[in-house]
C-alpha cells in the first residue's frame, strides 16, 4: 500500500465514522429529549399523547394524598397553574408539600401527569434552577429563603 | 490565627507560582541555567505552602473553629471525626484548595523524581504548571476564600448535607481531583513540547506513567462516586448519565485514548500531533467538568452554590487555557515532525481504531451534556438528555470498540496479520458463544440483546486470558519454557491485559443487572411477606434508633431462601437534625448471584410502608471490573520501563525482557 492508500483509509474510517456518530446523535436527539415544562406552560400547548416531559413546580400544601396502597396523589403549581400528579414508589427523603420537586412522565388523557420519576433534591433549601425560572416567571419566587441563608447574616 | 496562616500561605503560594510560571520560560528563551533551575525550588515550595494552607483548613475543620465561615457553614461539632476531615473537601471553597493541593503535588513530584527529564522540558512543564497554579489560586482568593472570618463566632456548625457524610464519599473527591488535575501533567508537558517545538518518543515515555496514574485515580474516583450513588441515593441504580457524572466520564474517555496513544508514539513514534493534541483536549475536559460542577450551571448534589461571579472565572481560566493551548497548537504543530509509517491493519491501526472510537464516543457525550445548556442559553426552552440518548449514541460506537479490543495485542507493530489474531482468538469466540448460548437458555426472559452483552463481556475477558497464553507460548512450548516466559513478561504486559479483563468484568456487570434486575413496590404492613428472586423477606416492623448525629426509624426484615434464614436486612431513613436534612439507608444483602436491595418509603395511611426491593443480579461485577482496572494501571505502572527516573539504571534488565516478549 503506498502512503497515499494509506492515508486514504485511515480518513476514510474516520469519516465513516463520524458519519455513524453524527447520524446516532441525530436520531436520539429526535426521540430521546426530554423538555421540562411548568404547569402553565402544559396549560397553554397541545401536548402530543405518550409525549414524555419533565413537570417542575412547587407542591401544593395540603395536596398530598396517600392511599392505603403504594401510589401518591399529589398538585405541583406554579402559582397561576396547577396539574395533578400521581406516583407509585417510594418518594425522594425531601418530597415535601410546599416544596420544588421535578417528575418525569407522561400526561394522560384524563389530565393527570403520570410521574414514573420524581427527582430527589439534596438540600433543603436547595432549589432546581429550573423550578425557580419557572417560579420567578409566573412571580412565585419568595427571597425569604436567601434572607436567612448563610450569606446574608455575614454581611 | 491558624486562619490567617492558612490564607497568608495561599497567597504566598500565589507569588511563588507567578515566579515558577515566568521565571523558567525566561531562562530557557534566555539558555540561563540559573533561571531555568528556579523551576524546581519553586514547584517545592508552591506545594509546601498550599499544604500548608490546607493543613490550616484541616486543623480549622477539626478543632470546629466556627469562627471561620466555611467551617461553619460545612461543619458541626456533633459529626463524627472522618466527616469532619472530609468536610474540608465536601463544599466548594475547600474542594478548591484540595485542586490546587494535587496539582502543586503533581508539580512538586516532577520538580523532585524528574531529574532524568531534560533541564528545558522540565523547566517549561512545571512552567506550565505553575500558570494553572496561578490561575486557580487566584480563583480561590478572590472568590472563594475558605478563610473568611466570621465574627461574633457561632455557637455551633450547620453541619455537612448528611448525604456527602459517608466512607466512600470522603475519598472520592480526593481520587477524582487527583485524575483531574493529574491529566494537567499531560498537559503541561504536551504545552512545553510546543513551545520547544520538538518532540520525540522519548517524551511519550516521560507522559506515560503521569497519564497513567491520572487515569488509575480517575478510574477509582468514578467508580467510589457510582458506588455511593448506588447504594446511598436509594434508587438502586449506578449510573444516571446525570451531566455531573459525565463531567468525569468525558475526560476519562480522552485519557484512556491518551494512554493509547502515547503507546504509540513511545514504541513507534508515530501520532505525535494527535497524542498532543489528545493530551490538550483531556484536560481542557478535565477543566470543563471543573466549571460545570463548581459554577452550579447544572442541578445537582455537587453544586455546593450557585454563584455567578465564580461560574464567569472558571469559564474565564477555560477560555484562557484551552483557547490558548489550542492556538498555540496550531501554531507550532505544523513544527513537529511526522512520524512512523504503519499499515492499516497493524497495532498502530488497531490503536488508531480505538483511539477513533474512544474520541467520537466522548464526543457523543459532550453533545449529549452540553446541548440542553447551550439550548437554553439560545431559545430559553429547558431540556434534559437523559440515559435514552446516552444508550442510543454512546452503547453502540463503544461496542465496536469492545469487539476489537482483543484482536489490538494480537496484532504485530508496523504490518499485522488479522488472520493469525482471529485464529488465537478462536477458543475465545467459541467459549464466548457457548456462553451466549447457555445465558439465553437459563434467562429465557429479559431484552435478546443481554446475551450478547453478557458474551461480549466473556469475549474481553477471554481475550485478556488469549493475549498472556499467546505471549508466554502456552501450550505450544513446554511448561518450564511458558513459566520462563510468562516471569520475563513485563509487567506492562500484564497490567493491560489485566485493565482489559476489567472492562469485561464490568461489562457483564452492568448488562446482568440492567437487564435481569427486578424491582417490587409493596405496602407492607409489619408481619407481611414479599417474594422476590428466589428470597422471601418478612417485615417484622419499624423502630426508632439514635444515631451519633441523627435519629433513625429502623425497618426489619426476615430473609430467607428456600425455608433456610439468610440474613437481616435493617433499612433506615435517617433524619438529621441540626441540617434540617433526611437521607435513606438501603438495606443490601450481596451474595455471587446479585444483590438484594431494600429501600424503606414512607409510612401509609393505615401504619403500613411503602418499601422498595430489588434483585440487581451480578451488580458487584461493575465496581470489581473497575477495581480491575485500577489494579492493572497498577501493575503496570510497577514496570521499571515506565519508572519516572529509573529507565536507565533499568536498561539492561528491560532489553533481555523486552527481547523475550517478543
Amino acid at each position: 500500500m503506498t502512503r497515499k492508500q494509506r492515508r486514504g483509509v485511515l480518513i476514510g474510517t474516520c469519516l465513516a465514522v463520524l458519519g455513524v456518530a453524527v447520524g446516532l446523535v441525530l436520531y436520539a436527539m429526535r426521540d430521546s429529549i426530554v423538555f421540562f415544562y411548568g404547569p402553565s406552560d402544559v396549560a397553554g400547548m397541545e401536548m402530543a399523547p405518550g409525549q414524555r416531559f419533565r413537570l417542575g413546580g412547587l407542591v401544593e400544601e395540603g395536596s398530598v394524598e396517600r392511599g392505603t396502597g403504594t401510589t401518591v396523589r399529589f398538585v405541583v403549581t406554579d402559582g397561576a397553574k396547577t396539574l395533578p400528579v400521581t406516583y407509585t414508589g417510594v418518594l425522594p427523603d425531601l418530597f415535601r408539600e410546599g416544596q420544588g420537586v421535578i417528575t418525569e412522565g407522561i400526561l394522560e388523557p384524563d389530565g393527570v401527569f403520570h410521574a414514573d420519576n420524581v427527582l430527589a433534591k439534596h438540600d433543603e433549601n436547595y432549589m432546581p434552577p429550573e423550578v425557580a425560572a419557572k417560579l420567578k416567571e409566573q412571580g412565585m419566587w419568595r427571597e425569604e429563603k436567601d434572607a436567612d441563608g448563610p450569606e446574608s447574616k455575614v454581611n | 490565627m491558624i486562619a490567617e496562616t492558612g490564607h497568608y500561605a495561599l497567597i504566598l503560594a500565589l507569588a511563588v507560582a507567578i515566579v515558577q510560571m515566568v521565571l523558567p520560560v525566561i531562562g530557557t528563551r534566555l539558555r540561563d541555567p540559573q533561571l531555568t533551575a528556579v523551576a524546581v525550588p519553586a514547584a517545592q515550595a508552591e506545594f509546601i505552602l498550599i499544604g500548608i494552607a490546607f493543613i490550616a483548613l484541616t486543623t480549622a475543620y477539626v478543632t470546629s473553629d466556627f469562627s471561620v465561615l466555611n467551617v461553619w457553614q460545612n461543619s458541626h461539632s456533633a459529626k463524627p471525626l472522618l466527616y469532619k476531615i472530609s468536610g474540608v473537601w465536601g463544599n466548594h471553597e475547600g474542594s478548591m484548595v484540595l485542586w490546587v493541593l494535587i496539582l502543586a503535588l503533581f508539580g512538586a513530584a516532577v520538580a523532585t523524581f524528574g531529574t532524568n527529564l531534560p533541564r528545558q522540558l522540565q523547566a517549561n512543564v512545571l512552567a506550565v504548571q505553575g500558570s494553572i497554579a496561578v490561575a486557580f489560586l487566584l480563583f480561590i482568593i478572590l472568590t472563594s476564600n475558605p478563610f473568611t472570618r466570621l465574627d461574633p463566632a457561632p455557637f455551633d456548625g450547620q453541619g455537612l448535607n448528611p448525604v456527602l457524610q459517608d466512607p466512600a464519599l470522603a475519598f472520592h473527591p480526593p481520587f477524582l481531583y487527583a485524575g483531574y488535575v493529574g491529566f494537567s501533567m499531560a498537559f503541561s508537558f504536551a504545552v512545553a513540547a510546543l513551545i520547544d517545538g520538538r518532540i520525540d518518543a522519548a517524551w511519550a515515555r516521560w507522559v506515560r506513567p503521569w497519564t497513567l496514574a491520572a487515569w488509575m485515580c480517575l478510574t477509582l474516583g468514578i467508580a467510589m462516586g457510582s458506588w455511593w450513588a448506588y447504594y446511598e441515593l436509594g434508587w438502586g441504580g449506578f449510573w444516571f448519565w446525570d451531566p455531573v457524572e459525565n463531567a468525569s466520564f468525558m475526560p476519562w474517555l480522552a485519557g484512556t485514548a491518551l494512554l493509547h496513544s502515547a503507546l504509540v508514539m513511545e514504541k513507534r513514534d508515530a501520532l505525535k500531533v494527535w497524542t498532543i493534541l489528545l493530551a490538550i483536549i483531556t484536560f481542557s475536559l478535565s477543566l470543563m467538568g471543573t466549571f460545570l460542577v463548581r459554577s452550579g450551571v447544572l442541578t445537582s448534589v455537587h453544586a455546593f452554590a450557585v454563584d455567578p461571579e465564580r461560574g464567569v472565572f472558571i469559564l474565564g481560566i477555560m477560555a484562557v487555557f484551552i483557547g490558548g493551548a489550542f492556538a498555540l497548537f496550531a501554531w507550532r504543530a505544523p513544527l513537529l515532525s511526522q512520524g512512523g509509517l504503519f499499515a492499516p491493519i497493524s497495532r498502530e491501526g488497531s490503536l488508531v481504531l480505538n483511539n477513533l472510537l474512544l474520541t467520537v464516543a466522548c464526543a457523543a457525550v459532550l453533545v449529549g451534556t452540553l446541548y440542553p445548556l447551550a439550548l437554553e442559553a439560545v431559545t430559553g426552552e429547558k431540556i434534559s438528555v437523559g440515559a435514552p440518548f446516552f444508550n442510543l449514541t454512546f452503547v453502540p460506537l463503544i461496542v465496536p470498540l469492545l469487539i476489537a479490543v482483543p484482536f489490538g495485542p494480537l496484532l504485530a507493530w508496523k504490518r499485522g496479520d488479522l488472520y493469525a489474531a482471529a485464529q488465537r482468538l478462536m477458543v475465545a469466540a467459541i467459549v464466548s458463544l457457548g456462553v451466549m448460548i447457555v445465558t439465553l437458555a437459563i434467562y429465557q426472559k429479559g431484552p435478546w440483546l443481554a446475551p450478547l452483552g453478557i458474551g461480549l463481556g466473556v469475549w474481553l475477558l477471554m481475550g485478556a486470558a488469549t493475549e498472556i497464553a499467546t505471549r508466554v507460548k502456552l501450550f505450544d512450548a513446554s511448561s518450564t519454557e511458558s513459566w520462563r516466559r510468562a516471569r520475563n513478561l513485563p509487567r506492562a504486559a500484564y497490567g493491560s491485559a489485566l485493565a482489559h479483563a476489567g472492562v469485561g468484568l464490568m461489562v457483564i456487570g452492568l448488562v446482568g443487572t440492567t437487564a435481569w434486575r427486578t424491582e417490587r413496590i409493596e405496602a407492607l404492613s409489619p408481619g407481611g411477606t414479599v417474594d422476590i428472586a428466589g428470597y422471601q423477606l418478612k417485615f417484622e416492623g419499624v423502630a426508632p434508633r439514635q444515631g451519633p448525629n441523627y435519629q433513625e426509624r429502623v425497618a426489619v426484615f426476615e430473609v430467607t431462601r428456600n425455608g433456610h434464614p439468610v440474613t437481616e436486612l435493617k433499612p433506615s431513613k435517617r433524619a438529621f437534625a441540626v441540617e434540617k436534612s433526611a437521607t435513606t439507608e438501603a438495606g443490601i444483602h450481596n451474595s455471587w448471584r446479585g444483590d438484594l436491595y431494600v429501600v424503606l418509603g414512607d409510612e401509609l395511611k393505615d401504619g403500613a410502608y411503602s418499601i422498595r426491593i430489588y434483585f440487581n443480579p451480578m451488580v458487584r461485577l461493575i465496581w470489581l471490573g473497575a477495581l480491575v482496572m485500577f489494579f492493572g494501571g497498577g501493575v503496570s505502572l510497577s514496570d521499571r520501563r515506565l519508572r519516572v527516573g529509573a529507565p536507565k539504571r533499568a536498561k539492561p534488565k528491560s532489553k533481555t525482557a523486552t527481547a523475550a516478549a517478543e
